[in-house]
Order: C-alpha cells, then sequence, then structure tokens
C-alpha cells in the first residue's frame, strides 16, 4: 500500500497530468500535489499520484556516502585495524 | 531503473553490515521498530535481518495501513455493497482482509456485490462518472500517503459537483500510533525508530521531533531500498552509542524537515481530525485519524447511509493486535502458517506483503527474534 517508486516524468500533459516511464511502461499520473515539475524530472510515485519530486543531488551524495563508507572499510582491511 | 537498483547493490549491503556488526557493541542490545510496513517488506524481502548481529533486533511495528483496519471498518464497507447496493471501490490490498461472518471484499463480490478494485482515485472518480444512476463509495484507508489523493478525488467531486459519490474515510495518522506503542503500560521497550519513508515526504521529518524530545527515542527516516534500511540501523546504532536522540534523516532524496506543503494543505482543507478512531491492536486512540470536514459532510459515506461503525473482536487465535504492538512475532500465532497463510488469511497481518505475518511467510528465511 506504501509502496511507492521514483519515476522520470516523460511528457506534461493536460489537467495536472504526466506521462512517465515505469520500468519501460508508460503510464499517466497526476501531478496535482507536486509543484513545478519538468520533463527530466524523477517524482515518487504512488496510487496514481506524484507524491514529492526526487531531489537527484541528495539521491547522489547519499550513494557517495555508501561508496565512501565502503572505500573506508577497503583501507581498513589493507592496513589491518578492522580484523 | 534508476534509483533503484543502485540502492540494493549487494556488495555495498555487506559493507553497511561489517559496520553495524564493528559498531554495534556487544554487551548492548539494540531494540529498533521499523515502523512502516513497507520496511517490513524490504527487511524480509532482501533478508536484512539475517545481515544483523544477535544483538540488533527488529521490531515490527503498525504502520501497514491493512493490518490496522479492524473488522467492524471492513464489515461497514460490505454492509454497504451489500445493503445498500453501491459500487463499493477500492485498492486492492482490502480485498481479501477478513470480516465477520467468513466474508471478505473478494467474497462479497463473488455473491454478487459490486465491489470493484481500483488503483487510483481518479478510476473511482470515473466510476461515479461513468454510472450517474448508482451510488459510488470508495473505501479510502491508509496513512498519511494515500490522505491526499483521497483529498484530491473529494475536492474534485466539489467542483464537478458529482453527487453520487462518497468515501468511506479510514485514514489514520502515524504519529499517533507512535504515540500509542510508547504508551502502553508494560509495552514493548524500544531504543529507536526506523522512521517512515513515503510518509514522511508528505509530512516532514518534523513531527517525529516529540519523540526524539520528550521520549528520548532517536528516530531515522529511511527509504525503502535494502541499503537506506541498512544505513538507517547504523545511523541509530552511532546515536545510541553517542547517547544521544535526535530525528536523523537518510532518505534526504525525498524529504524534507517540513514535508510537502501543498499536499498538507490540501489535506487540512478537506479533513479534520477525528475525536476516536478504534485501530486493530492499538484499541480506540483518541485524535488518531481524520474525517472530512463539515463542508464536505455530504461525500461522507458514514452519513450518507447512516451506517455506524460496530466493533467486532478478532478471530480467536490471530495475534495481529499483539503483533502490531511489537510485542509478539508472527511465529508466535499458533495457526501462522497452517491454519493462517496468505491464500487464506485468519487475520488482517496476513493479507498484505507489508503485513509482518505475510512478509515472514512469503521469505521464509526469518529468524527467531526474541523481543
Ligand atoms: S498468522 Fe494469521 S492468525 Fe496468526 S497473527 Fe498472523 S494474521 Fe493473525
Amino acid at each position: 500500500m506504501c509502496l511507492a517508486i521514483p519515476v522520470r516524468v516523460e511528457q506534461l500533459t493536460p489537467g495536472d497530468n504526466a506521462i512517465v516511464n515505469l520500468g519501460g511502461v508508460r503510464k499517466e499520473i497526476s501531478l496535482s500535489l507536486v509543484e513545478d515539475v519538468a520533463v527530466g524530472d524523477y517524482v515518487i510515485l504512488h496510487v496514481g499520484y506524484a507524491l514529492q519530486k526526487l531531489d537527484v543531488d541528495e539521491a547522489e551524495q547519499t550513494l557517495a556516502l555508501f561508496a565512501e563508507l565502503n572505500a573506508h572499510t577497503d583501507a581498513q582491511l589493507a592496513d589491518g585495524s578492522l580484523a | 531503473m534508476k534509483y533503484v537498483d543502485e540502492f540494493r547493490d549487494g556488495e555495498l549491503a555487506k559493507n553497511i553490515a561489517a559496520h553495524i556488526a564493528r559498531e554495534a557493541e556487544p554487551q548492548k542490545i539494540y531494540r529498533l521498530m521499523e515502523f512502516c510496513g513497507g520496511h517490513t517488506h524490504a527487511i524480509s524481502r532482501y533478508g536484512l535481518a539475517d545481515l544483523l548481529p544477535a544483538n540488533v533486533r527488529l521490531i515490527h511495528g503498525p504502520g501497514c495501513p491493512v493490518c490496522v483496519l479492524p473488522v467492524g471498518r471492513v464489515d461497514q464497507a460490505i454492509r454497504l455493497a451489500t445493503e445498500q447496493g453501491v459500487i463499493l471501490c477500492t485498492y486492492a490490498d482490502t480485498m481479501r482482509v477478513p470480516a465477520s461472518d467468513k466474508l471478505t471484499l473478494m467474497r462479497a463480490k463473488a455473491a454478487g456485490a459490486d465491489v470493484r478494485m481500483i488503483y487510483s482515485t481518479q478510476d473511482a472518480l470515473k466510476i461515479a462518472r461513468d454510472n450517474p444512476a448508482r451510488e459510488v463509495v470508495f473505501l479510502a484507508i491508509g496513512f498519511e500517503t494515500t490522505t491526499p489523493p483521497t483529498a484530491v478525488a473529494v475536492k474534485q467531486v466539489q467542483t464537478e459537483s458529482i453527487n453520487n459519490f462518497s468515501i468511506l474515510c479510514n485514514h489514520v495518522l502515524t504519529p499517533a500510533a507512535m504515540h500509542a506503542i510508547l504508551a502502553v503500560a508494560g509495552g514493548v521497550a524500544l531504543d529507536g525508530f526506523i522512521g517512515p519513508a513515503h510518509v514522511s515526504t508528505v509530512i516532514g521529518s518534523e513531527p517525529y521531533e516529540v519523540f526524539a524530545r520528550d521520549y528520548a527515542k532517536p528516530v531515522v527516516i529511511a527509504g525503502f531500498e535494502p541499503l537506506d534500511v541498512l544505513q538507517a540501523i547504523l545511523m541509530l546504532i552511532r546515536q545510541i552509542n553517542q547517547g544521544r536522540a535526535a530525528v536523523e534523516n537518510e532518505f534526504t532524496r525525498a524529504v524534507s524537515r517540513s514535508g510537502n506543503l501543498k499536499a498538507q494543505a490540501l489535506v487540512s482543507e478537506v479533513f479534520e481530525l477525528r475525536e476516536f478512531f478504534e485501530w486493530r491492536g492499538l484499541g480506540t486512540l483518541p485524535l488518531s485519524a481524520l474525517k472530512l470536514r463539515a463542508e464536505f459532510a455530504a461525500f461522507d459515506a458514514e452519513l450518507k447511509f447512516n451506517c455506524e461503525y460496530v466493533a467486532v473482536p478478532d478471530h480467536k487465535a490471530c495475534e495481529c493486535a499483539a503483533i502490531l504492538r511489537g510485542e509478539k512475532m508472527p511465529q508466535q500465532c499458533k495457526i501462522f502458517g497452517t491454519v493462517c497463510t496468505p491464500e487464506n488469511p485468519v487475520g488482517s497481518c496476513m493479507v498484505s506483503s507489508e503485513g509482518a505475518c505475510a512478509a515472514h511467510y512469503s521469505f521464509g528465511r526469518f529468524r527467531e527474534t526474541k523481543v
């Protein structure tokens, strides 16, 4: 029920709607709960509505944090401080 | 899929788990509640509990909207469909929730009631426009994620003067349920919360600050992908080790402190607090759910059809109530996996893939967690 997924907006359509790409399938969703959405943006889709825009910079930063944590582990493995 | 697959990387998951194993202090027990059914689902599906040391325990919370719906609420919907002859529209998850007299909405449909499964509130509106001679009722359920889409529909019905559409409102509030969990005397002991993902995109992180401040419980809001959940667990362990209790946000790509203001404004225009609402497992809680404001009363199915809520006890053997409070695990129910299965659910927790019993049953690799 609460499952929702990030989808890319492909086209804006009349009535505050948009066509999104849902894993290769094109689907029309409502944008009435969000503001300033442009083609190319990612939105979180839930029961036919975009709930929120996905902040791509923040997503990249979170991924960078995971990568950094990983590099840190490798370094510790190399110097023997992580048994 | 972009922004999904990257957050499921198995190597990175093992790495975060290694940090958790190293930083969790062996003499401590970390009891972390994942409030949300979406997290329960992710934890079971990716076997995340298996990646954690034994002293880091995950406890399922009451954040599965179908699970917290009491029997009497499903009965109400079935009565509307069978006695009033309405077209009853519902999200798929609600179709198989057990009601009284061995009924479900699905069985009522098989017996002739006009029950229709919809994906979006827009589908329900379309049904109302297409059937002007029939009454259409939408069984509105869910937490703060599904409430705004209901509000959009109600506003549209008003603007378009559609007069054959109403909602049976069962929208509930996350912070109220968290309060209830913490307030149960002799209830489950918790050291922190994994905060909801998509509920928080709407309400923001601010409503959780009271739990850090007044109850000294750390809260880390996490996305639904496995790396998100593991990272949130690591962040919780760090807070606990440092003796801190704060609200932290792992899901910054979609959650801000104030949330989605447009959606919040719409919800408060259409809905107001209900004085009392009965939850499965948590009992009758004050100010824990929503009802339509007086201006929208014409679209309230309970008023329109004079259809009152009648409380009905759960099945005798079902432990859903204790599971929803975090006090028991699904395997502690005597009929788990034998009499009660996803094909033939006895309680609501076995219905949706977000329910604790269904998640444990479907992904089998659960392990005995003591609570
Ligand atoms: S296994 Fe079935 S009967 Fe037992 S607690 Fe879960 S849902 Fe209820």
